[in-house]
C-alpha cells in the first residue's frame, strides 16, 4: 500500500517512470520484432484462409487490449472517485485515446480481414457490433473530457461515466448477442474451425505480450505528458494572475 | 405532498407550461416518424415490417430532447445548491426529475405512438405490442438520459454531448423493445421473455440511474 501511495505522488511517478520508460520501449520493440517475425515467417498460412490469416496476429491482440484498456480505466475511475488520487485521474484520461485507437485498429483489421473471408467489409455480427458500441463509448468519454476546462472536475465526471459504461458493457454485449442470434441464424461467418494450432498460438501469444508492452509504454508516456500538461497549465494560470496583480499595484502607485 | 411528489409535480409543470418544450418533443417524434417513409418509400408492406423499429427509434431520439435543461437550469439559478444545503438526498432529486420528465415528455409520445403506428400500417396486435413495450421501456430511456443530463449539467452546451453519451447505453433497451414487439407479431419469436427484460431494464435503471446521476451532480458541483 505504501508503494502505491508513493506512486500516487506525481513527482515520484515522474522520476520512476523516467527510469522505467526506456526499458519498456526496448522490451516492447524487441517483443514486437520477435512477434512480427513469428507471425510473418514462422506461422504457417491457414489451409483455408491462406496468408490473410496473419491479420489475426494484429486483430486479436488489438481487440484484447481494447477491452483491457477499458477495464484499466474503470479501475482508475474508482481510484479517482473514492481515493481522489490525482494520478488515477491522469491514468484514466490518458488511457482513453489509446483504448480508442486499439478499438479502431481491431475494427479496421477485422474489416480488412472480413473482405476476403466473408466477401463484405462489415457484418452486423454480435462481436463486431459490440466492439463498435465500445468504440462510440470511448469517443463519448474523450468528448466529455474535452468539454470541461477544469481537468480535475472533468476527471471525476468522466470517472462516473466510465463506471456507468463498465456496468453497461456486459449488458450491451449480452443483448447484442441475443439480437444477433435471433436476427441472423446460421450467419455467414463461422469461426468454429479446429481449435487453434500451436504453430499459430505461439506467435499470437508473443504478439499479445508485445501489444500489452506497447500499451504500457504509450500509456506511461501519455501519463507523463498529461502530468506535465497540468503543471504547464498551473504555471500559465499563475503567470496570467501575475501581470494583473502588478498592474493593480501600479494603478495604486499612480493613484 | 412528499418531497418526491413535489419534485415530480414541479418537473411536470415546468415541462408542460409555455417554454417547457415537452410538447415540442411530441412534434419532433411525429416529424421523425413522418420523415422515414420519405426515405424508405411508401411501400405499406415494408412500413408494416419496420414500423415498430421506426417508432422505437423515434422515441429514442425524442427522449434525448429537453434533457440538457433538466439539471443545468437548477444549477444556474442556484436551486441545486439550495437543495443540497437542505440536506435532502440528491438521489431523490434525480429520481423525481426523471419520473417528472418522463410524464411530461415520454408519456405523450407513448400515447401518440399507436396513432402513428396506424399510419405505418401496423396490424392491431402490433399496435398493442408496440404501445405496451414503449410504455414499459421508455422510462428506462429517460432514466439513462438523466445520467447524461447530470454528467453535463455544468457545461454551457451539453445537448449534443448527451446524445453521444446516452445512445450507446440505450442499445439494449432498443434491442429488446423491438424484439418483444416483433415477438408479438411473428409467431415463432418470443414475446414474454424480451418484454420482461424491458421491464427489468426500467426497474433496474430506476434504481441505478438516480445513484449514478446523484454522484455525477455532486462531482460536477465541486
Amino acid at each position: 500500500m505504501s508503494f502505491i501511495s508513493q506512486l500516487a505522488n506525481p513527482t515520484r511517478f515522474l522520476e520512476l517512470s523516467a527510469r522505467v520508460l526506456p526499458w519498456l520501449v526496448a522490451a516492447s520493440g524487441v517483443t514486437l520484432a520477435i512477434g512480427l517475425y513469428l507471425s510473418f515467417f514462422v506461422a504457417p498460412p491457414d489451409y483455408q484462409q491462406g496468408d490473410s490469416v496473419r491479420i489475426m496476429f494484429i486483430h486479436v491482440p488489438a481487440a484484447w487490449l481494447a477491452m483491457f484498456c477499458y477495464s484499466l480505466m474503470a479501475v482508475s475511475s474508482i481510484g479517482s472517485l473514492v481515493w481522489r488520487h490525482p494520478l488515477a485521474d491522469v491514468a484514466a484520461k490518458s488511457a482513453a485515446p489509446i483504448g480508442a485507437a486499439f478499438t479502431f485498429l481491431a475494427l479496421f483489421t477485422g474489416s480488412v480481414w472480413g473482405k476476403p473471408m466473408w466477401g463484405t467489409w462489415w457484418v452486423w455480427d454480435a462481436r463486431l457490433t459490440s466492439v463498435l458500441v465500445l468504440f462510440i463509448m470511448y469517443l463519448g468519454l474523450i468528448a466529455l473530457w474535452r468539454a470541461f476546462d477544469d481537468p480535475s472536475r472533468a476527471g471525476r465526471v468522466a470517472a462516473v461515466l466510465t463506471l456507468v459504461g463498465f456496468v453497461n458493457i456486459p449488458i450491451i454485449k449480452f443483448s447484442v448477442e441475443w439480437w444477433n442470434t435471433l436476427h441472423q441464424p446460421a450467419s455467414v461467418m463461422r469461426m468454429d474451425g479446429p481449435t487453434i494450432h500451436s504453430s499459430m498460438l505461439w506467435p499470437l501469444l508473443v504478439m499479445a505480450i508485445a501489444f500489452t508492452l506497447i500499451f504500457l509504454t504509450v500509456h506511461l508516456a501519455a501519463m507523463r505528458a498529461e502530468v506535465f500538461r497540468r503543471r504547464v497549465r498551473t504555471a500559465q494560470m499563475r503567470a496570467a494572475a501575475q501581470p494583473a496583480a502588478s498592474v493593480g499595484t501600479t494603478v495604486v502607485a499612480h493613484g | 405532498m412528499s418531497l418526491l411528489g413535489q419534485i415530480i409535480a414541479q418537473t411536470v409543470m415546468l415541462g408542460l407550461r409555455a417554454g417547457g418544450g415537452a410538447l415540442v418533443g411530441l412534434v419532433f417524434f411525429l416529424a421523425v416518424v413522418a420523415v422515414v417513409p420519405f426515405g424508405v418509400g411508401p411501400d405499406l408492406n415494408l412500413l408494416a415490417r419496420i414500423g415498430p423499429a421506426i417508432l422505437w427509434i423515434g422515441v429514442l431520439l425524442a427522449s434525448l430532447l429537453g434533457l440538457e435543461r433538466l439539471f443545468a437550469a437548477d444549477r444556474e439559478d442556484g436551486s441545486l445548491d439550495l437543495y443540497i444545503a437542505s440536506g435532502e438526498p440528491l438521489v431523490l432529486l434525480v429520481l423525481g426529475r426523471g419520473i417528472g420528465h418522463w410524464i411530461a415528455t415520454g408519456l405523450p409520445i407513448v400515447i401518440a405512438a399507436p396513432i402513428l403506428g396506424l399510419m405505418l400500417n401496423l396490424s392491431p396486435i402490433a399496435l398493442v405490442a408496440v404501445t405496451a413495450t414503449l410504455l414499459a421501456g421508455s422510462p428506462a430511456l429517460t432514466f439513462i438520459g438523466t445520467v447524461g443530463a447530470a454528467l453535463t449539467a455544468g457545461l454551457p452546451r451539453g445537448g449534443m454531448l448527451i446524445a453521444v453519451l446516452v445512445l450507446p447505453l440505450s442499445v439494449p433497451i432498443l434491442i429488446f423493445g423491438v424484439m418483444a414487439t416483433n415477438g408479438a407479431v411473428y409467431d415463432p419469436e418470443p414475446f414474454t421473455a424480451p418484454f420482461l427484460i424491458v421491464c427489468a431494464f426500467t426497474l433496474a435503471s430506476a434504481v441505478l440511474a438516480p445513484l449514478a446521476g446523484a454522484l455525477a451532480l455532486k462531482v460536477a458541483l465541486e
